[in-house]
């Protein structure tokens, strides 16, 4: 969408965004040539449209915020939907095994043993645990439905 | 009568940017799947074939196999993964490199509409009554989008999306993603499945969508001591796969087992290895293991 002024056969350049109520986008553009104002209006369901693209007009003015248009628009979200991630607790990049639990991952089948430990490091490391432990374990097995491995 | 400039001679830009922003949004997706092997549609077009069922099986019978694997639940309006692989309710961390996908079981990466909304929300959107024909459907390509681009999927081998039923919901998937590196077409051996079945395969094939594998689901009945009986007349998959050209990659009877464990939030290809539904799943996990070897991210 271009807006041109007629009179000087300029494109106006988007100055201003405002939401004044009701539903509506207000855009507002300016002649470069003779300053000459003009705001785009837009109604509900148009505003809704723009929204629903996920796009800015006029431009982002700060950067967009992981699914931005999800969290704005969707209804009947949870509380606690999206937490941030906790500063204080610095991410564990290595998981020591304890040896009781090493003991307790040698009773897998070998064949699958790797991908278990996998499993198990991953887990530790979503939840910040730094020591795998059969109590770990236990934890992570129950969380991610892994009875019998 | 003054001549006025086309859209096309006006060059110079209002300062939205509108078309960059909407290309960076498809940047985006590429960026995010480029850290994946092989993307996997699961589609059918038909309600009630099991998609949801066989992702969810299927994603943990990769997974067991030692692969990283995500499910993306792109049933918007009927979400099943999140409660299907235990997670629904779970919260969604902000991390710096997106939104975490929250870990279910087998460890298959999940990010499903069940972990954004309440347990008995409908799909709602904070908007004006009445127009909702005209940005409905925008907006919920617009959540699809975002559940592809800016959820830190990380680097995978393979990520599932269980495409809603309705072939616009295929054709909604193809336009963000034109070529999943495989698809599932997903029927029973109803006649009336094969029926609309056949539309989305010919919709798969006008749009160029290849390799499309046929996964007959619900083939038989397995009762509570491991017989196998019929459960329909006909076999509707057989004649959509000779009708269309398209090789049966599974058969998986249906196993009251599989639905009370997916129920419980523990699909049970990992855990019921002797049942003949779990081992056509963990067969099916093998033909795609063969058909993207190399592809691993």
């Amino acid at each position: 969408m271009k807006f041109l002024c007629v009179e000087c056969d300029r494109v106006m350049a988007f100055a201003e965004r405002q939401i004044p109520g009701d539903g509506t986008l207000a855009a507002v553009f300016t002649c470069p040539g003779c300053n000459r104002e003009m705001a785009m209006l837009t109604n509900p369901m148009e505003t809704q449209l723009v929204s629903s693209l996920g796009v800015q007009i006029g431009g982002r003015t700060v950067p967009e915020q992981p699914m931005e248009m999800t969290r704005s628009s969707l209804q009947d979200t949870r509380a606690d939907v999206f937490v941030e991630q906790d500063p204080a607790a610095p991410p564990v990049t290595r998981v020591e095994w304890h040896p009781e639990a090493v003991d307790r991952l040698g009773r897998v089948p070998s064949f699958v043993r790797g991908m278990v430990k996998r499993i198990y490091t991953d887990w530790a490391k979503e939840n910040g645990v730094a020591t795998m432990t059969p109590e770990v374990m236990d934890r992570a097995r129950s969380e991610l439905g892994l009875e019998g491995m | 009568m003054r001549k006025i400039r086309t859209y096309g001679q006006v060059e110079h830009e209002t300062g939205s940017h509108i078309l960059e922003q909407v290309l960076g949004q498809r940047a985006r997706i590429d960026q995010r799947l480029a850290s994946i092997g092989a993307t996997i549609a699961i589609v059918s077009g038909k309600g009630g074939v099991g998609k949801s069922a066989i992702t969810a099986n299927l994603a943990t019978a990769l997974a067991s196999g030692g692969a990283r694997v995500g499910a993306l639940d792109a049933d918007l309006n009927g979400p099943s993964l999140g409660r299907m692989l235990g997670v629904a309710g779970k919260p969604l961390v902000d991390g710096d490199d997106g939104v975490q996908p929250v870990t279910g079981a087998g460890g298959v990466s999940v990010m499903s509409m069940d972990l954004l909304q309440e347990d008995d929300a409908p799909l709602r959107w904070r908007a004006p009554d009445g127009d909702g024909f005209t940005w409905r459907g925008l907006a919920e390509t617009g959540v699809l989008r975002e559940f592809l681009s800016d959820v830190a999927w990380g680097e995978l081998d393979y990520l599932l999306i269980d495409v809603p039923p309705g072939t616009d919901r295929i054709s909604r998937l193809l336009d963000l993603l034109p070529a999943p590196s495989q698809t599932l077409l997903v029927t029973t051996p109803a006649e009336i499945t094969r029926f609309v079945v056949a539309k989305s395969a010919r919709l798969l094939r006008d749009a160029g969508v290849a390799p499309v594998g046929i996964v007959a689901n619900m083939t038989a009945y397995v009762d509570h001591e491991g017989a196998t009986r019929p459960l329909f007349e006909g076999d509707g998959a057989q004649a959509l796969a000779a009708e269309t050209g398209l090789e049966v990659w599974a058969e998986v009877p249906f196993d009251p087992a599989l639905g009370t464990a997916t129920d419980r939030g523990s699909p049970f290809a990992i855990h019921d290895d002797a049942s003949p539904a779990a081992a056509a799943i963990v067969a099916l996990a093998h033909r795609v293991e063969r058909q993207n070897h190399g592809r691993h991210a």
